[in-house]
């Protein structure tokens, strides 16, 4: 209670009437002494009060002090009763006084209390809240699932060659399905670079650089030629899953898909697939997803292309297709905001506006 | 591809009420996507019958323009309109109003009753228009959404038809047909047809298939034909460019006939344009069986038919009037005049046909894929032929397909069909493919059984015999695409349908989780989130000005970049050399929305050439290449660091009560990047920078321990800013990330922790103003020697009782020795030596 604000350094000392020292001996004078000391302490409504009452009633001018003091001129068989009476009406005054205190002094720290309060509701943000890119937070999540399940994450570089882009992945040289990826090429023509229409250079290189049996994942930017529009960008992320292993059938992929699917839709979602054409499985399917949590109600979604690799593929990474097989599959992480996140126009994701970044925070 | 249901009806079992959108559903299963529904009636509706014009009376308008007021007859004559409704006369005979002038009184023509609507939501009623109320229209084709010619009304003696009065005009003009439209995929040239996607619709529907291909009964043929000599003498990857060609005649054609309205609708829902009864049979015999046809006139041709490759300097004027110049891969059709046409591409002018043409020579040809693909890009003419020649069309069916041209010019041009024809025939069978037994059922999960294999193979085409250990296939003369034993496995599946693959989950071997590097680079754009960042994608695309301005200049000039040959924009054509061009343009977008203050930063790859580019040559496919290739192939990629970025702009928090915002400074850039550096355990040397996007006093150069620099932190150029519409005070960084993650170590050492007393003592010295105070700190530092615990500085001060040129820094020296209690002399000698180390070096003084 040391500092609390009291005001005692300027109070004065009380002016009361030299009153007249009462007898020790006499009873009802100290009693009376007492009952008033014992009224001004319970008056006193502040502490400063409570200082004024205790100077004036225990004070060395006070009644009782004085008639303290007077017990020391008493005669001997006298000094013992009135040592009685004013120890008892002292200790009734000061036992009084430290209640009174002890409830003054609570009052006054509960009154500051109430002082002290703030507008929490005001807090001001200290410091900004940052944000991750969705598409990024995205990923990352599909990254985690993978890797639970004991697959590893595999990346490449964006500019590649044009080996590790078609021909390695069984396009051949002047084959339509060449042009079905519209293709960033880099310049000079004759050095065979493009920026990467697929992640699928980077199974190519896992398939060259690993040990077998292989589960990567390759998650990353891809580039096409497409103007931006409300559904399409040039440039777009992608991840692409390759499981080469003895034995491997479409089954194992049908399986693969669906716990990655219920993983990241819920227990509710399921896959099915349809027959399509890409050069590098054989074979090839497209991929659509129950989902169940999708806006206008649970249904299907297209969302990537997958199959088993083809043979042409293996044999460009030296591994004998007769001895392993695999399976690849491929989904675009814009579409997955898109039907996941209700994300509605492709300009959000590229355009950097903060507003889109902040609305998802670290999550997604 | 689109596909009229009446035509797809003629072939395979389509049911009575199916539409469209059921087709798709149904080809979908075995492959084919849905793309569309194109659907007349979706647009039109009625009443339009077929009327006679009863009477025409011109009436001269005010503004310049005749109009005729006309009475229609709409039902036969003596018989009562049957339909009502408000406008609709019950005499049958509806009075109009016509712009037009090109009819006659008795001419048959489609009138549009009130209560029709036509295409663009154009509702008929009787309206007062001119003086007249006028009940209906009497319609152009390009109302009825049928053509473009807008000049006059369609008068139906045009089409060849004489049809009853009141007939249904949308039934009789192909308009309640319906064409589902379906993606195929590029290995399947044969579903560029009719006569494909009818058989994969009874695949898809398990019902029955007829082929057109078997309808029509090839003439045998007497006598020779026109002369036709294939000489390609330049094959490409060794395949002839043409292995057949069929050529028929058919004389006394009248090339002025009408096209027949079902087949001008089919073709139209297919979405080709009707030109002229020649164009049009070419066209429906290539849509019914993906035969690509060529009509010449006879009478243009100049000798015998050779197929050959361009010689130097050939040119051909193609048909759309154009002059190209041949390459010498162009395989092209020539006569004794030279080229009259690039193969399976586009035909020459010289000898189209023409109003004039009495005798047309009718090409059925096939032609070798890769060498149609490369004309067709050479020449930038994608056709309707060039799209099936490269995807591959069914050699047998040439002279299926020219007979049913000939049948057709027969019928409808009133030709007459000469027997003497040609066929040179070089086709090679096919190879059969072995299909072990068990092997489809390994590849997809189901355990199928050999009437399941044999039958989906039989159902296809091909011819399936079983064999020792597996089945011997040979694949139908339209499936090219059948050569291996994973193509006829996918056949299969795809047959009994890939719904019945059931679902296993496939153990990986234990893995090794993230990466170290995986690692650092999320704990990094987490950290540079969590401290307040807003992380952004932009495009790698910059122009190259960007890249001059804010890529990292190599030896006094600009650092070379990627180029893209063929950007979205010339004016982006180049990829990114630094972070910085796209976080300064999302960082302008924001202050165009309205926001100010600003942390960005962008995570990704920048893209550093050097020296080698590509290869010059790239292997074939189907092989691993030899390991030298292999490193060229590697080596040839440019360099792709992960590089992280930020830009900072405006305050750091909006204002608010209790709390007072700061404007980012460059200390905020030099402290995201360390933050990059810490995260990973790195140490940067920050030292005073030179860069040109940077302030000149404001830049900081980021290093490693080794001194290799990594990036640059700092205030962005004022002029830079002001020329860019930056705010001005903008700061930036930028740090290879990949070379800061190199530089972690793999283990940190522990210190030991000393636990006696410390001895903390300040002082302030001062030095010349131009002296980087961490060049001071580290002269304490090492002054002090091995009891200094660590030194910080906490103040610098210029000004009053500071000499001009200097400047006073004031450090916190933290003393303390690992084995004893250190006294305050020795703290203090300790301190003397550190500061006279800095006298001796820098001339400071304490103050």
């Amino acid at each position: 209670m040391s500092d609390m604000p009291q005001k005692t350094a300027e109070m004065p000392e009380p002016t009361t009437e030299p009153a007249a020292v009462p007898d020790p001996l006499d009873e009802a004078a100290i009693g009376a002494a007492v009952e008033h000391a014992l009224a001004a302490i319970a008056a006193a409504a502040t502490l400063d009060e409570l200082k004024t009452a205790r100077l004036a009633h225990t004070g060395e001018k006070s009644p009782l002090s004085l008639a303290n003091r007077e017990i020391g001129g008493l005669a001997k068989e006298f000094k013992a009763a009135a040592g009685k009476i004013m120890g008892a009406s002292r200790g009734r005054v000061a036992k009084a006084l430290a209640a009174r205190t002890e409830v003054l002094e609570a009052e006054d720290a509960a009154r500051i209390l109430v002082e002290e309060t703030v507008d929490v509701t005001a807090a001001p943000r200290r410091r900004r809240a940052g944000a991750r890119h969705p598409l990024s937070t995205l990923q990352d999540r599909v990254c985690d699932i993978f890797v639970g399940m004991g697959w590893e994450i595999a990346e490449g570089p964006e500019v590649e060659s044009e080996w590790f882009n078609f021909d390695a992945l069984n396009f051949k040289p002047d084959h339509p399905a060449r042009e079905m990826q519209d293709t960033f090429f880099v310049e000079p023509p004759e050095a065979h670079l493009v920026m990467r229409t697929h992640t699928s250079p980077v199974q190519v290189r896992s398939m060259l650089e690993r040990e077998l049996p292989i589960y990567v994942l390759c998650p990353g930017k891809v580039f096409r030629t497409d103007e931006l529009d409300a559904t399409h960008t040039p440039v777009f992320h992608q991840f692409e899953g390759l499981a080469i292993d003895k034995n491997l059938s479409m089954a194992d992929l049908v399986g693969t898909l669906e716990h990655f699917t219920r993983q990241m839709f819920g227990e509710e979602a399921r896959v099915r697939i349809r027959p399509n054409f890409f050069p590098f499985t054989e074979p090839s399917a497209e991929l659509d997803i129950w989902h169940p949590g999708a806006k206008g109600g649970p249904q299907w979604i297209e969302w990537g292309g997958c199959g088993m690799v083809n043979p042409n593929v293996l044999r460009a990474a030296g591994i004998d297709p007769d001895e392993y097989s695999g399976f690849a599959f491929g989904m675009g992480i814009e579409r997955a905001l898109m039907f996941r996140n209700e994300v509605g126009d492709m300009h959000d994701m590229i355009e950097g506006d903060v507003r889109f970044s902040e609305h998802f925070g670290m999550e997604i | 591809m689109r596909i009229p249901l009446t035509w797809l009806r003629e072939y395979a079992q389509v049911p009575a009420g199916a539409t469209a959108e059921d087709v798709m559903n149904d080809l979908v299963k075995v492959g084919f996507e849905e793309e569309d529904v194109h659907r007349p009636l979706d647009e039109i509706s009625g009443p339009v019958v077929v009327g006679q014009v009863l009477s025409k009376e011109p009436e001269p308008q005010s503004n310049g323009k005749t109009i005729n007021w006309c009475s229609v007859r709409v039902v036969p004559e003596g018989a009562a309109q049957t339909l009502a409704g408000d406008g609709i006369e019950p005499s049958g005979i509806q009075e109009v109003v016509c712009g037009a002038h090109n009819f006659e009184v008795g001419d048959k023509v489609v009138v549009t009753l009130p209560g029709a609507v036509l295409p663009g939501d154009f509702r008929i009623s009787p309206r007062k228009t001119y003086g007249h109320v006028s009940a209906g229209m009497i319609a152009s084709v390009r109302e009825l959404g049928i053509g473009e010619d807008h000049d006059g009304i369609l008068v139906l003696s045009t089409l060849g038809l004489d049809p009853e009065l009141g007939t249904d005009a949308l039934e009789l003009l192909g308009l309640t047909d319906e064409a589902a439209e379906i993606n195929v995929t590029p290995d399947r040239g044969y579903a560029f047809s009719i006569r494909g996607v009818a058989r994969e619709y009874a695949h898809a529907t398990d019902s029955v298939f007829t082929d057109p291909a078997s309808l029509v009964e090839v003439t045998a043929p007497e006598g020779e034909g026109h002369a036709v000599v294939l000489a390609d003498e330049a094959p490409i990857y060794g395949q002839p460019g043409c292995d057949r060609f069929v050529a028929r005649s058919v004389t006394g054609i009248n090339t002025g006939a009408p096209t027949p309205t079902w087949m001008s609708s089919r073709l139209r829902l297919a979405g080709i344009r009707s030109i002229s009864l020649p164009v049009d049979i070419s066209n429906y015999v290539m849509l019914e069986l993906g035969q690509p046809l060529h009509f010449y006139d006879a009478d243009k041709l100049d000798g015998a038919i050779v197929v050959r490759r361009a010689a130097a300097g050939e040119t051909l004027e193609t048909l759309d009037g154009k002059v190209r110049k041949l390459d010498a891969e162009d395989l092209l059709i020539t006569d004794s005049s030279g080229p009259i046409g690039i193969a399976g591409v586009m035909g020459g002018a010289s000898t189209e046909v023409s109003d004039a043409t009495t005798t047309v020579l009718i090409e059925a040809a096939h032609f070798e894929e890769v060498s149609i693909s490369r004309s067709r890009r050479r020449h930038k003419l994608p056709s309707e032929a060039s799209k099936r020649f490269e995807r591959g069309v069914d050699p047998l069916v040439a002279d299926v397909a020219a007979q049913r041209a000939v049948n057709l010019l027969v019928e409808l041009a009133g030709g007459a069909e000469s027997a003497a024809s040609t066929d040179v025939f070089n086709v090679s069978a096919p190879a059969p493919v072995f299909l072990p037994s068990g092997y489809t059922s390994a590849r997809i999960g189901i355990e199928f059984t050999q009437s399941q294999i044999m039958g989906s193979l039989t159902d296809l085409g091909a011819v399936v015999e079983k064999v020792d250990g597996g089945y011997s296939v040979t694949a139908p003369s339209w499936r090219h695409d059948l050569v291996t034993k994973e193509d006829l496995t996918e056949e299969v599946a795809r047959l009994v349908g890939y719904d019945l693959i059931p679902s296993t989950l496939p153990t990986a071997p234990p893995g090794r989780g993230y990466s170290r590097t995986q690692q650092q680079r999320r704990r990094v754009v987490q950290a540079l989130a969590d401290s307040g960042l807003t992380e952004v994608l932009a495009y790698p695309f910059v122009s190259k000005a960007s890249n001059d301005t804010f890529g990292v200049a190599e030896a006094g000039a600009p650092r070379t970049a990627v180029k893209l040959a063929n950007p979205l924009s010339e004016e982006f054509g180049y990829l990114r050399t630094s972070m910085l061009p796209g976080l300064v343009e999302t960082a302008k977008r924001n202050h165009s929305r309205g926001f100010h203050d600003l942390a960005l930063f962008e995570s990704g790859l920048v893209f550093l050439p050097e020296d080698s580019m590509g290869t010059a040559s790239i292997p074939p496919l189907g092989a691993k290449p030899s390991d030298d290739v292999l490193d060229a192939l590697y080596d040839g990629i440019p360099y792709q660091p992960l590089t992280i970025g930020a830009v900072f702009t405006g305050k750091d928090s909006p204002a608010a009560p209790v709390h007072t915002p700061r404007t980012w400074d460059w200390a905020d850039a030099i402290d995201a990047a360390r933050l990059v550096a810490d995260v990973v355990g790195v140490e940067l040397v920050v030292s005073q920078g030179s860069h040109q996007a940077f302030h000149p006093g404001r830049a900081a150069e980021l290093a490693l321990r080794n001194g290799e620099v990594v990036g640059y932190a700092g205030e962005l150029h004022p002029k830079l800013l002001a020329e860019l519409h930056m705010p001005a005070r903008a700061v930036a960084m930028e740090i290879n990330a990949d070379k800061v993650f190199a530089a972690a170590a793999d283990v940190i050492v522990a210190k030991p922790i000393s636990t006696y007393p410390v001895a903390t003592q300040d002082v302030a010295l001062v030095v010349p103003a131009e002296i980087p105070a961490q060049t001071v700190l580290e002269t304490l530092r090492e002054g002090a020697g091995e009891l200094l615990e660590d030194v910080a500085l906490f103040d610098e001060y210029q000004g009053t009782g500071i000499p001009e040129g200097r400047k006073s820094l004031a450090f916190g020296l933290r003393f303390r020795a690992s084995d004893r209690t250190l006294t305050s002399d020795e703290a203090s000698a300790a301190r003397t030596s550190a500061v006279e180390l800095a006298a001796e070096r820098f001339g400071a003084t304490q103050r």
